[in-house]
């Protein structure tokens, strides 16, 4: 055998791609661009003096012919509407009345300099959420939810209760699991297509996680008191979903706010400013969270305050900061206030008749809750302070 | 809660399904598909319980790698010649990745499927996750690689750039038109099934193998959710075939999806695996082998073939006919020069052949060199401003092509080109698939069948519209692909940070004026555009003209 000739018993090197010493890290050389000040995004403006993390990874993801946008959508609908249209809502933010640029032969870009070129581009969501921020909060209520009911399970807590309180929970506690389920799916979710950012959409699909989150949470919840307490009826909350009467009322507006017609904007509002503090807080904070510790109970409260948690620290934050500016448009502002006076003198109404429906509830355990007048005065009071920070009047139907 | 099964648990949310009592939801999106006969079970059987630690997990091997990879100085390593091309990529795909989460809702009103909505809603959230954290990592690569431009004006660019109109097929598509046409069979069925094999796992294996080890961190993890959406299109295809009146648009929607998604995946992702690495191994797979392993073997033969038996009716000619583009004519290669032709309206920087890469092709591809190697020797050549104008201006034996009206990739298999008059213009497409995409299948009737929810094609979808009779140095400008000092381009057909040898406004002020291929055939009699035809199916490969002898 010459040296030159292969040895087949000698070991074979392995394939495998070679570290190569490249140079190419931040700060190697000097050229146009290579100063710390062009390593930030540069194509929109910030909110405030400084750009966040949360606007790098959302703003401008979803783009807008009146902007950089300068070959059009380039999908339509069978009727001609494409992209985000801005009149899936009634409301409207300055500027949305310009036509788009008029591009076609020889035009150029024609990007919009004047930025943002309508008042829709100015929303950012408060809560700032992105992915990272969506999966740490929804992780640790899971987890401590999880904890918190392992704990009581340990603890023989359930025994506790009395039979009243246990016919009150797999019927009552059981059938709000359905209406959180309704929400984040064919309120929050179905309308995230629609918003006119992306700042917009992804706020919707974080409140409609947490609404479907916290529809499993209770249903996952109640199968737990199933398995943990003789005789938990772990259907009853179909029954009471499907037949009681003072569930129906609250069913009925439910349903109805999946049922807004080709309005993104009535429909968050009318859930998150009206249905919400007149209903939602009405049952979550001011029935069940107010009458469980006194029958026993010191857990439903928790799995209750998780949800209540969503609603009032960060879905009702992000729904004001959408909203109020509209009422203070700089174009629109009267457009918006009658609009939104207008969902307000419909929708409180339907959730005041609701709510009554619900005052049966309040007789139901051993050891009542304040009375549900109290409650509901609380509740209103809840309510007319957030029309106040929306700049919008307090209606007239919530002397009702 | 914790000791529950996961059966048990997800048995206990379907009891959530719910059956409108006092008012049916608003139907905002349309579908010509019918599911009076679906019956199917969510496969997913995931709960929000388990799904949101387990992706907060995901996340913290992902920021981890992140803070890894920038303490162990991962950009000493990186090859720039593959990192340009990122700042294509990562403009492109968090929109695509977005408009996924925003045709969910469009599917939870189209599939009357109360157990499919469950698993829809967690896709919708996983989208968000997606085009995010890839928006993060594109921040990591602006902050720490050599040069930050391009990325740090990428979203501009990508609503401006031509290859900007061709990604948004890969987003757009997904949320317009017919809700199951886009949702469904383009996104999940096709996009998500057959191509994020090369997308999120065949790119990133090729990232690592450059010195990147972030972009298969991100994009694994990524498609480690894939599987999930998988599941959701085909539980939906399932339903779909129960309905007898459902086959024909399938037929249709699973020849335009299919050959779409051949034309925009395989043109990009083919071109960054093929021209953005600098593996040479003769024993790493090539993009052509790739295709064959990921899209023909796992997808068609293993994924569509059994659907058959349902009814399905597959289409084997353009599972054919994509391979045929691939591995007989050079599709890939064809888009490779294309790009580096036109470097200048872009923004990253495309690095040229040397004889290693030469030598790679050639064994991958034999008769490679004598298609497109004197090509890219002329690209060496006049990579370095010196007098002469870009190459796109130079006589180097290549016609600039037409566009395709419908993918928006230009028409590069010159003998395929076909063209038609449609909605009052000419337009050339590359392919008869695509002539019949824009002439026939997007259309309120299909086969003399009405189909009023499908969707049309739309916008300025020939970017060199915009542009005719424009200074190069003034569509340069006005797309913004200028770096800080106000004339040095973003763009550069070479490697070299050297200020003294990168192309300025200067370099391209005195190039002939950019014209509209698609203006100037409308302006064309009759005569003068079959003999543009006829000469135009003759050209290539490499662009090259029609033989003057024939």
């Amino acid at each position: 055998m010459t040296t030159t000739e292969s040895n087949p018993s000698a070991p074979t090197e392995r394939s495998v791609p070679k570290p190569v010493f490249t140079d190419a890290e931040a700060g190697a050389k000097e050229f146009p661009d290579s100063s710390p000040a062009a390593r930030r995004y540069n194509y929109f403006n910030p909110a405030k003096r400084k750009q966040t993390h949360y606007e790098d990874v959302t703003v401008e993801v979803q783009p807008d012919p009146r902007h950089y946008l300068s070959q059009g959508w380039i999908y339509g609908f069978a009727d001609g509407s494409r992209g985000y249209p801005l009149h899936w809502t009634k409301l409207k933010a300055w500027g949305v009345d310009e036509p788009e640029p008029p591009r076609g032969v020889g035009t150029g870009s024609m990007h919009v300099q004047n930025w943002p070129a309508h008042g829709w581009h100015e929303f950012r969501d408060p809560n700032e959420e992105w992915e990272q921020t969506l999966y740490r909060y929804n992780a640790n209520v899971v987890r401590q939810l999880t904890q918190n009911v392992e704990n009581a399970r340990n603890a023989k807590a359930f025994d506790l209760w009395t039979p009243n309180w246990i016919r009150f929970v797999e019927r009552n506690v059981g059938a709000w699991m359905h209406i959180e389920h309704i929400l984040g799916l064919y309120v929050f979710a179905a309308n995230e297509r629609s918003g006119p950012t992306n700042m917009h959409n992804t706020a919707m699909a974080v409140n409609s996680a947490h609404k479907i989150r916290f529809a499993q949470d209770l249903a996952l919840y109640n199968l737990t008191l199933t398995e943990e307490i003789d005789g938990f009826d772990g259907s009853a909350h179909l029954e009471a979903w499907n037949s009681d009467a003072e569930w129906q009322g609250a069913r009925k507006v439910t349903e109805a706010l999946t049922a807004v017609q080709d309005d993104w904007g009535e429909a968050i509002f009318a859930a998150n400013i009206v249905f919400e503090p007149l209903i939602g807080e009405l049952f979550r904070s001011n029935l069940v969270m107010q009458t469980a510790a006194g029958n026993g109970d010191f857990v439903t409260p928790t799995v209750m305050g998780a949800g209540e948690f969503d609603f009032a620290q960060r879905d009702l934050r992000w729904t004001v900061a959408c909203f109020a500016p509209l009422v203070q448009d700089k174009e629109f502002a009267d457009h918006n206030k009658g609009l939104m006076q207008g969902w307000l003198s419909n929708w409180v109404p339907q959730a005041l008749e609701a709510a009554r429906t619900m005052q049966p509830m309040w007789s139901q355990a051993d050891h009542k809750p304040p009375r549900f007048e109290d409650a509901l005065d609380r509740a209103k009071n809840r309510f007319a302070g957030i029309c106040r920070d929306l700049n919008l009047d307090t209606p007239e139907e919530l002397k009702q | 809660m914790s000791r529950q099964s996961l059966a048990k648990a997800h048995q206990k949310i379907q009891e959530l399904a719910w059956e409108p009592q006092y008012h049916e939801p608003y139907m905002k999106y349309g579908t010509d598909y019918t599911f009076r006969k679906a019956a199917k079970k969510d496969p997913l059987k995931q709960v929000l319980r388990s799904y949101f630690p387990m992706e907060e997990e995901k996340d913290h091997r992902v920021y981890g790698a992140q803070d890894g990879a920038i303490r162990g100085n991962m950009f000493r390593q990186v090859q720039e010649r593959w990192l340009e091309w990122q700042k294509l990529f990562l403009s492109i795909i968090p929109l695509p990745e977005i408009s996924a989460a925003r045709s969910m809702p469009m599917l939870f009103q189209a599939v009357p499927n109360p157990e499919l909505h469950n698993g829809q809603a967690i896709q919708m959230i996983d989208e968000v996750r997606h085009s995010t954290i890839q928006q993060n990592l594109k921040r990591l690569y602006m902050n720490n690689y050599i040069d930050p431009a391009g990325f740090n004006n990428s979203l501009r660019n990508f609503h401006t750039d031509y290859c900007g109109t061709i990604g948004r097929q890969f987003a757009e598509g997904f949320i317009t038109g017919d809700a199951i046409t886009a949702a469904s069979i383009y996104l999940t069925i096709v996009a998500e099934t057959a191509f994020t094999n090369t997308l999120f796992v065949a790119m990133p294996a090729e990232a690592a193998a450059n010195g990147d080890y972030l972009l298969p961190t991100v994009f694994h993890s990524v498609q480690s959710d894939e599987s999930r959406h998988i599941s959701n299109g085909y539980a939906t295809l399932l339903m779909a075939l129960s309905d007898e009146d459902n086959r024909q648009l399938l037929e249709r929607d699973l020849r335009y999806a299919w050959w779409n998604n051949h034309r925009v995946v395989d043109a990009a992702i083919g071109t960054f695996i093929e021209y953005g690495t600098k593996d040479r191994r003769k024993d790493r797979e090539s993009y052509a082998e790739m295709w064959r392993r990921w899209i023909y073997d796992d997808y068609y033969r293993s994924y569509l073939l059994p659907l058959e038996k349902y009814g399905l009716v597959i289409p084997h000619d353009l599972v054919e006919e994509s391979w045929k583009q691939i591995w007989e004519k050079g599709y890939v290669h064809e888009v490779a020069q294309f790009f580096a032709t036109g470097w200048l309206a872009n923004y990253w920087r495309i690095d040229g052949m040397t004889d290693e890469d030469f030598e790679w092709f050639e064994y991958k591809y034999p008769g490679w060199y004598d298609r497109y190697g004197k090509w890219w020797e002329n690209y060496n050549r006049l990579a370095l401003p010196n007098g002469h104008n870009a190459i796109v201006a130079e006589d180097v034996d290549y016609v600039y092509p037409h566009r395709c009206w419908t993918c928006m990739v230009p028409c590069l298999v010159r003998e395929d080109m076909v063209m038609q008059e449609v909605d009052g213009q000419w337009r050339t497409y590359c392919h008869e698939v695509c002539r019949w995409t824009d002439a026939e299948a997007f259309r309120p009737t299909y086969q003399g069948r009405e189909t009023p929810n499908m969707g049309k094609l739309v916008g300025h979808r020939e970017w060199e519209t915009l542009y005719h009779g424009w200074n190069w140095a003034d569509v340069v400008k006005d797309m913004g692909f200028v770096r800080d000092d106000g004339k040095t381009m973003t763009a550069q057909p070479h490697l070299n940070l050297d200020p003294k040898k990168m192309w300025t406004l200067d370099h391209m002020r005195r190039m002939p004026h950019l014209q509209s291929p698609n203006v100037l055939l409308n302006e064309m009699s009759d005569a003068e555009r079959e003999a543009f035809k006829a000469d135009y199916n003759r050209q290539g490969p490499a662009g090259r003209p029609a033989p003057k002898d024939a």
